[in-house]
């Protein structure tokens, strides 16, 4: 029962139109700084450029995705009309009031800082306070999901939530928490600054306040991705989510461990404590939990659907899996690269083996293999699978789907395989230019050429998949029915509490962010001399 | 069954979810705080409360150790953004009224004839920075220091935005521009070197260093074989000696050439 389908519009075009600019800039920079491109001579309108990509693919495109999911799942899977419309097209214009006041200031150079902002590098204030508009927009997000499952819970006493609907509140909590350590950084240390009531800062304690945010981040983002792997996938292929409470189990179980471990970003900063870096790295080892869970569950979700089109043998019926389906493509994409973009993570993640990639490109190699590759991917099928209900039009470009999925996959492989590579040869990120003539660095400049190639084919792949859906709003009017999720197997009658509500996990979470970070935030705090001069963007 | 079923020990979700997080979060913080720790034979501990403390980050002060002793004065100037905001037009004129003594070098209207540095618009952070240097002998020359020594505090900050506050004109020789030589673009990656421009204009310009353009070069290349030399030392963390000491003849004249030959009109403008 899709009613306010002009509010989740709304939110993709937003998301897929600055994805579209932010995308453009990426291609851009890759060029830029690879032995093909001419140097521009001027590191700042590099950063500048970074700044603004980051900014959009970080906290502006992937909220407003799972933002307009979370509005589609919360009147199809509830079955019941929105409730706090107003509010939610509040929060919509939060974000773009947000969004446009932070990308001035980044356009004027003002606020070239990157999107993790980097203190004790200042930019101008208002690009602070455009991302803290983003932030507030998106709470409100957080509080209608949580409000409407209320409401509905009240009308179905003790009955199972949806699973779509129990991930996406279990992401909005998340999200809710994750945001609050980002927000502390601005509000404590960043904002006074930028407004001048201040001129010191406390770089340590920022960052800190900042890995709270920045890992789970990255699960806030994955969200939408596994609610589409459980609740989209199965009944687009034909198949049965095959077990409803291992869907929930992984859904938890990243509301409770995906918090707890944002200091593996830190392992190099010298003011947090081994013993905080150990625990921070055991946790980040259990959030691979949830994730093979959900592949096995997945693949067995998969497997059901191929033996009911007759795939028989012990692998024979990968053969009979619908491959023309743009679906299960997308699947397959998204585990492909979330298997190695995973893999590559276990190294991140270990104490002693990220000291040989800390800070190279293999960093920028995974987290966009990760969150540009088997994420984005997925948010690509979800808007190709609700377009039809949204627009009351077909999508008739089936092989143009097709071959826009398979260019964005090639080109992902392409573009972040010779990060990696390059990351392991030494070769530092956020570099504005590298001279490729010194013998120290010529033998990479075939692989970053390789990666500039990977990043137009993405560049295409994204104006292609923009175009599909332009095209879909003026294809021929067509009734899609009713958007319906995937059945389980064995579909729940009654859940226990703690599957069925969020609460026991929130408390976790909260509980163990404070046993976590609760120590290395009160020492930095309280610690005296520890704040430095901060450094203004443009000042000399 | 309502929460409230939920927080009991008697619901098995929780006393599972709770334990097992619990058990978890018990055996990472043993290793993480006592194993770990002891398993570093070349870190000794006073005991395990030693260790723990060491781990959660506790700042320690190190025993018995002595801060190496310092022969050289070193700089001490903190640059923050509020040192040399705003000034009015009457610190300016005090300031022009001061720089009539600097000007019998550094020239009547900031340009000087005799191969000091021309300071017409030069960023006030440098010559707020240079000053209290010679001032406090963490720099030293035989002309400059009798001047800076008497300088007060404000005295130095007025004198930093007169200067500041006068026109970018061309040097008093002007020589035909050159071209941008690798070790100001590129500098020389493979001996540590960063690009003289990333600092010092043509690619950017950073807090405290000064812009270069159309300075002269006579003083340029003495500045980098002093840098070079340890006869002066008045850079941070010894930032510009590193880059002097690796730099070759050939590169000290040509970036010395290529910055005295540059219009001084091109230098990025300051807020």
């Amino acid at each position: 029962m899709l009613v306010n389908r002009k509010l989740i519009l709304a939110h993709f075009w937003l998301a897929f139109g600055v994805f579209g600019v932010a995308l453009t800039l990426g291609a851009w920079q890759m060029f830029i700084r690879s032995p093909i491109g001419t140097w521009l001579s001027n590191p700042e309108l590099y950063y500048r450029s970074l700044t603004a990509h980051g900014t959009v693919m970080g906290y502006v495109f992937p909220t407003l995705v799972a933002m307009g999911f979370g509005y589609a799942i919360a009147e199809s899977a509830l079955e019941q009309r929105l409730v706090g419309v107003r509010w939610a097209w509040t929060g919509f214009w939060l974000i773009v009031v947000g969004s446009v006041m932070a990308v001035i200031p980044i356009a004027l150079g003002r606020a070239s800082v990157l999107y993790t902002f980097y203190p004790p590098l200042i930019g101008n204030l208002f690009y602070y306070l455009g991302v803290v508009l983003v932030v507030v927009g998106s709470w409100i997000w957080v509080a209608l999901m949580s409000i409407n499952l209320r409401v509905w819970r009240k009308a179905h006493p003790g009955a199972p939530v949806p699973l779509a609907m129990f991930a996406n509140v279990a992401g909005s909590y998340l999200w809710a928490w994750t945001a609050v350590g980002a927000a502390l950084e601005l509000l404590l240390q960043i904002i006074p600054v930028a407004a001048g009531l201040k001129n010191t800062i406390d770089a340590g304690l920022a960052r800190i306040f900042f890995s709270w945010t920045l890992h789970a981040i990255v699960y806030f983002w994955l969200m939408p991705t596994y609610i589409a792997y459980y609740t989209i996938v199965p009944r687009a292929i034909g198949g049965r989510v095959y077990s409803d409470a291992m869907a929930r189990i992984s859904f938890i179980l990243f509301l409770v461990v995906a918090m707890p471990i944002g200091m593996h970003h830190t392992f190099a900063d010298p003011q947090v404590g081994a013993g905080f870096k150990f625990i921070h790295s055991a946790f980040t080892a259990l959030v691979a939990l949830p994730t093979l869970l959900t592949v096995f569950t997945i693949c067995a979700s998969v497997e059901i659907a191929a033996r009911l089109r007759g795939g028989r043998g012990m692998f024979g019926w990968i053969r009979a899996l619908p491959w023309d389906n743009p679906m299960m493509l997308a699947l397959a994409f998204s585990f492909v690269m979330l298997g190695f973009g995973g893999a590559g993570g276990l190294i991140n993640m270990s104490y002693q083996l990220d000291t040989t990639i800390h800070n190279t490109q293999w960093i920028t190699g995974h987290f966009h293999l990760i969150f540009g590759g088997a994420i984005v991917i997925m948010y690509f099928a979800i808007a190709y699978d609700l377009w039809p209900h949204l627009t009351g039009r077909e999508l008739v470009d089936i092989r143009l789907i097709r071959t826009q999925l398979w260019l964005w996959f090639i080109g992902m492989i392409v573009t972040t395989f010779p990060w990696h590579w390059v990351g392991i040869l030494g070769m530092p990120r956020r570099m504005a230019y590298f001279d490729f003539s010194d013998p120290a660095i010529a033998p990479q400049a075939l692989s970053v050429t390789f990666s500039v190639i990977g990043g137009f084919i993405l560049l295409a792949s994204g104006i292609m998949f923009i175009i599909i859906l332009a095209r879909g709003m003026r294809a021929p009017q067509a009734d899609a029915g009713a958007y319906r999720f995937a059945l389980a197997v064995h579909q729940p009658t009654t859940v226990p509490v703690a599957l069925n509500t969020h609460a026991l996990w929130v408390a976790l979470m909260i509980a163990l962010t404070i046993t976590n970070y609760g120590y290395p935030i009160l020492n930095l705090a309280t610690a005296a001399g520890t704040s430095v001069p901060a450094v203004y963007v443009g000042a000399q | 069954m309502s929460t409230r079923d939920l927080f009991t020990f008697s619901n098995r979700h929780f006393s599972i979810g709770v334990g097992v997080t619990a058990a978890i979060l018990i055996v990472t913080a043993i290793a993480g705080f006592v194993v770990l720790p002891f398993a570093q034979p070349w870190v000794q501990f006073a005991g395990v409360w030693d260790a723990i403390c060491s781990a959660a980050g506790l700042p320690q002060r190190a025993p018995k150790v002595i801060a190496p002793e310092q022969g050289k004065r070193l700089s001490e100037v903190v640059l923050t953004s509020g040192t040399l905001s705003r000034p009015s037009q009457e610190a300016i004129g005090r300031g022009a009224t001061l720089a009539q003594r600097c000007a019998i070098c550094h020239g009547p209207t900031g340009i000087s004839r005799a191969d000091s540095p021309n300071l017409a618009g030069q960023y006030a952070a440098v010559i707020y920075k240079e000053l209290h240097d010679f001032r406090s002998g963490a720099r030293t020359n035989a002309v400059m220091s009798p001047f800076a020594v008497n300088l007060a505090d404000e005295e130095i900050a007025d004198l930093s935005n007169y200067y500041a506050y006068l026109p970018r004109l061309p040097a008093y020789h002007p020589t035909p521009q050159l071209p941008k030589p690798n070790i100001v673009i590129y500098g020389a990656p493979m001996r540590g070197i960063a690009p003289c421009g990333s600092c010092h204009g043509s690619l950017d310009n950073k807090t405290g260093s000064p812009w270069l353009e159309g300075q002269s070069e006579a003083y340029m290349k003495a500045q980098l074989k002093a840098f070079a030399s340890d006869e002066r030392h008045n850079d941070i963390s010894q930032q510009m000696r590193n880059i002097a000491r690796a730099m070759s003849p050939q590169e000290i004249e040509a970036a010395a050439a290529y910055y005295a030959s540059q219009p001084p009109d091109i230098v990025k403008a300051v807020d």
